[in-house]
C-alpha cells in the first residue's frame, strides 16, 4: 500500500478505533479468558499466574450424569422452540392472508406483536401470576370445568412444554409479520392466471401462496438453526424452580449456578466453552446455508 | 399494496363460511394476546380484598390507585426506574455513536479503503463466536466496571447487527452523494454528518429503536454486575421483585399513618402488578414506531453487501 493511500484513508481508521477498542476489550478480551476452561482458576491470582490443569474441568464435566441431562434439555427446548416458532407464524400468516379487511389484518398484527417487545422479567412476573395453581386465572378456569389444577410451572412434565409455548407465544408475531409482508409480495397476476385454469383457492394456496413464501421461509428456518444450542436463559431463569431442574435446567442456566452463584469459575466456563463452540458451528452453518439457499447475506 | 381481487363470481357458502369463522378466529388469537395484560392492570388498580379473594378477572374491582401511590412513594423503585433511564440515555447515545462511526468506513468499496475487509471480519467474528458469560464477567469485573453504570452500556457499545443494517443502508445510497463533498474537499467526517446522516434517518431510528428496547428489557448484567440494590436498572429490580415478592414489604413497618393507610388497600400481588405495567409503559408509548421500523429494519440488514 503506498504511503498517500494511507494517508488519504487514515481518517477512515480513525473513525473505527474507538469501536475497535471496545470490541478488542469486551469480546476478543472473553475469547482469551476461555483459557480459564483449562485452569483452576481464582481471582485473587489475577490474569497470569493460574494454575494449569488442562483437561480436567472437562473431564470432571463429561462424568457427571447431570450434565448430559442438561445438553438433552437443552437442544430438546431449543428445537420445539425453533420448530413452533416456525410453523405457527406460517400458518398464522396462510390465515391472515385470505382475510380481505386490511383493518383486520392490521388489528391482529398489532395485537400479536406486542409480546415481542416486552422483557421475559414482565412476561415471567406475568406468567406466574396467571399460571399460579391456586390464584392464577388459567387455573381457576380449569378447576371451574371440574378439572385438577396445573402446577405448570412447578410440575417437572408440564415445565418444558410451559416454556415452549410460552416462548412461541411471545415470538409468533414478529414472523407472522415477516411471512405476511412476503405474501404480500407475491403478484396477484399469479391469482388471476390460476382462477382462469380453474384453480379453487385450496389449489392457490398450495401452488402460489406456498411456493411464494418458501424463500422467506427456509431463510427463517436455516437462520434460527444457529440458536439450537440457545434454549431461552432469560426465560428459564426467571420461571425454574429446583423442583423442576431435572426436565428444566438448560446450559446456561448451570453455567449460571456454577459460575455466579457458586464461583466455580473453571467449570462454568468449560461448560460455556462447550456451548460456545457447537454454536459457533451452527451459526456458521446456518449462514452458509442461507447463502446458498437463500442469497442471504449479512455482509 | 394491492388487495387481491375484488370478487366478482358470487363466493361459495363454504368459502363465506371459511371466511366468517377465520376472521374471528383470528380476532379472538389477537384478543387473547391483550388479556393477559388487561388482566394485570386490573389486579394492580383493585382493592386487595377482591384480588385475594380472586374475584378480579379483566375489571377493576373497588377501582383504587393506592398500589401506584405506594410504589412512587418507594425509593427503590423510583431509584432504579431513574437507573433505568439513564442507562437508556447514554446507551442510545453511544450505541448510534459508534454505530455510525463504524458503519461509515465499512461502507466504502474495497478500493476506496483498503482494510475493509480486515475490519468486517474483526466485527463479523463476534456474532459467530462469544467467550461466554464468566469470561465476560471476569473482564467487567478486571476493567473496574462493577457497581458503575458503564458496565451495562460498554461492553455491548457496539451493536454488530445494527451496525450492519446501518452499513447496509449507506452502501445504497447514491454514490454522487458524497463522492461530489469529498472532490469539493470535505473531510469525511463532513461527508458523514453533514450529507450522509441527514438521509440516513429511517436507518437511524431502526437502530435507535432496537438500542432503547433493548437497554430498557437487559436485566441480566444488572443483576451480574452490580453488588448494590440501589444500582439496579428498573428491570433488574423488578426481576428480584418476582422471585421474591414479599422483598418489596419488608420496610413497612414503623410507617406514617398516611402511609400505613395505604398499605391497607394493597398487597403483593396488587403492587407486583403495578410495578409489571409501569415498567411496560415506554415500551408501548414507542410500540408504534416500533411497528413501522422494525421489520423494514431487517429487510434494510438483509441486503446484498
Amino acid at each position: 500500500m503506498s504511503k498517500s493511500k494511507f494517508k488519504r484513508e487514515f481518517p477512515l481508521h480513525m473513525m473505527l478505533l474507538p469501536s475497535v477498542i471496545v470490541v478488542l476489550i469486551y469480546s476478543y478480551g472473553p475469547m482469551l479468558g476461555i483459557s480459564m476452561a483449562f485452569q483452576k482458576f481464582i481471582p485473587a491470582r489475577g490474569m497470569i499466574g493460574q494454575e494449569w490443569v488442562g483437561f480436567n474441568n472437562f473431564r470432571s464435566l463429561f462424568a457427571t450424569p447431570d450434565f448430559v441431562q442438561v445438553v438433552f434439555n437443552t437442544v430438546y427446548m431449543a428445537f420445539f422452540k425453533l420448530a413452533g416458532g416456525i410453523i405457527v407464524p406460517v400458518l398464522f400468516a396462510l390465515l391472515l392472508n385470505e382475510v380481505a379487511q386490511v383493518r383486520v389484518k392490521r388489528l391482529f398484527q398489532t395485537l400479536v406483536y406486542l409480546p415481542n417487545f416486552l422483557s421475559w422479567v414482565i412476561l415471567s412476573g406475568l406468567m406466574i401470576d396467571l399460571l399460579s395453581p391456586s390464584t392464577g386465572i388459567f387455573n381457576l378456569f380449569i378447576t371451574k370445568l371440574g378439572f385438577e389444577a396445573i402446577y405448570f410451572l412447578g410440575d417437572k412434565n408440564w415445565f418444558p412444554i410451559t416454556m415452549i409455548v410460552s416462548d412461541i407465544w411471545k415470538g409468533f408475531g414478529f414472523g407472522t409479520v415477516v411471512y405476511l409482508a412476503a405474501l404480500t409480495g407475491i403478484d396477484p397476476a399469479l391469482y388471476e392466471a390460476a382462477r382462469v385454469d380453474g384453480a379453487n383457492r385450496w389449489r392457490q394456496t398450495l401452488h402460489i401462496t406456498l411456493p411464494g413464501m418458501k424463500g422467506i421461509v427456509v431463510l427463517m428456518s436455516v437462520l434460527s438453526f444457529g440458536n439450537l444450542m440457545n434454549a431461552g436463559f432469560d426465560q428459564i431463569y426467571n420461571l425454574y424452580s429446583p423442583q423442576v431442574y431435572s426436565t428444566g435446567d438448560i446450559l446456561d442456566t448451570l453455567v449460571y449456578r456454577l459460575g455466579i452463584q457458586q464461583a466455580q469459575y473453571s467449570v462454568a466456563t468449560a461448560i460455556g466453552l462447550f456451548k460456545s463452540v457447537i454454536s459457533s458451528v451452527f451459526v456458521v452453518m446456518s449462514y452458509y446455508l442461507a447463502d446458498q439457499f437463500a442469497g442471504y447475506r449479512i455482509f | 399494496m394491492k388487495t387481491r381481487k375484488p370478487a366478482k363470481i358470487k363466493e361459495s357458502i363454504w368459502r363465506r363460511m371459511f371466511l366468517f369463522f377465520n376472521t374471528a378466529f383470528l380476532l379472538a388469537v389477537g384478543v387473547s394476546c391483550l388479556l393477559p395484560f388487561v388482566h394485570m392492570l386490573a389486579v394492580s388498580l383493585s382493592d386487595k380484598m377482591a384480588v385475594s379473594q380472586n374475584r378480579v378477572v379483566f375489571w377493576p374491582i373497588d377501582f383504587t390507585l393506592k398500589s401506584y401511590e405506594f410504589i412512587t412513594q418507594s425509593n427503590t423503585f423510583m431509584n432504579s426506574l431513574f437507573n433505568s433511564v439513564k442507562r437508556v440515555g447514554l446507551g442510545l447515545a453511544a450505541n448510534l455513536l459508534l454505530i455510525v462511526l463504524t458503519a461509515y468506513p465499512l461502507s466504502h468499496e474495497k478500493e476506496q479503503f483498503h482494510a475493509r475487509g480486515i475490519y468486517a471480519w474483526f466485527f463479523i467474528i463476534t456474532i459467530l463466536f462469544s467467550g461466554g458469560m464468566i469470561p465476560t464477567y471476569m473482564v467487567v469485573r478486571y476493567t473496574g466496571l462493577l457497581d458503575t453504570l458503564y458496565s451495562l452500556v460498554l461492553p455491548g457499545a457496539i451493536p454488530v447487527f445494527s451496525m450492519l443494517v446501518v452499513m447496509n443502508f449507506f452502501r445504497q445510497l447514491p454514490k454522487e452523494l458524497q463522492e461530489a463533498a469529498l472532490i469539493d474537499g470535505a473531510s469525511y467526517m463532513d461527508t458523514l454528518f453533514r450529507i450522509i446522516l441527514p438521509v440516513s434517518l429511517p436507518a437511524l431510528a431502526t437502530v435507535g429503536l432496537f438500542s432503547i428496547v433493548n437497554h430498557w428489557n437487559a436485566w441480566f448484567d444488572g443483576m451480574v454486575y452490580m453488588n448494590r440494590e440501589t444500582n439496579y436498572p428498573l428491570q433488574t429490580y423488578l426481576q428480584t421483585v418476582i422471585i421474591n415478592p414479599e422483598h418489596f414489604f419488608r420496610n413497612t413497618t414503623n410507617l406514617s399513618s398516611q402511609a400505613q393507610s395505604i398499605v391497607n388497600a394493597i398487597n403483593v400481588r396488587t403492587t407486583k402488578s403495578a410495578q409489571l405495567f409501569l415498567a411496560t409503559i415506554p415500551v408501548l408509548v414507542v410500540y408504534p414506531f416500533l411497528q413501522k421500523y422494525f421489520t423494514a429494519g431487517l429487510v434494510m440488514g438483509s441486503v446484498k453487501g
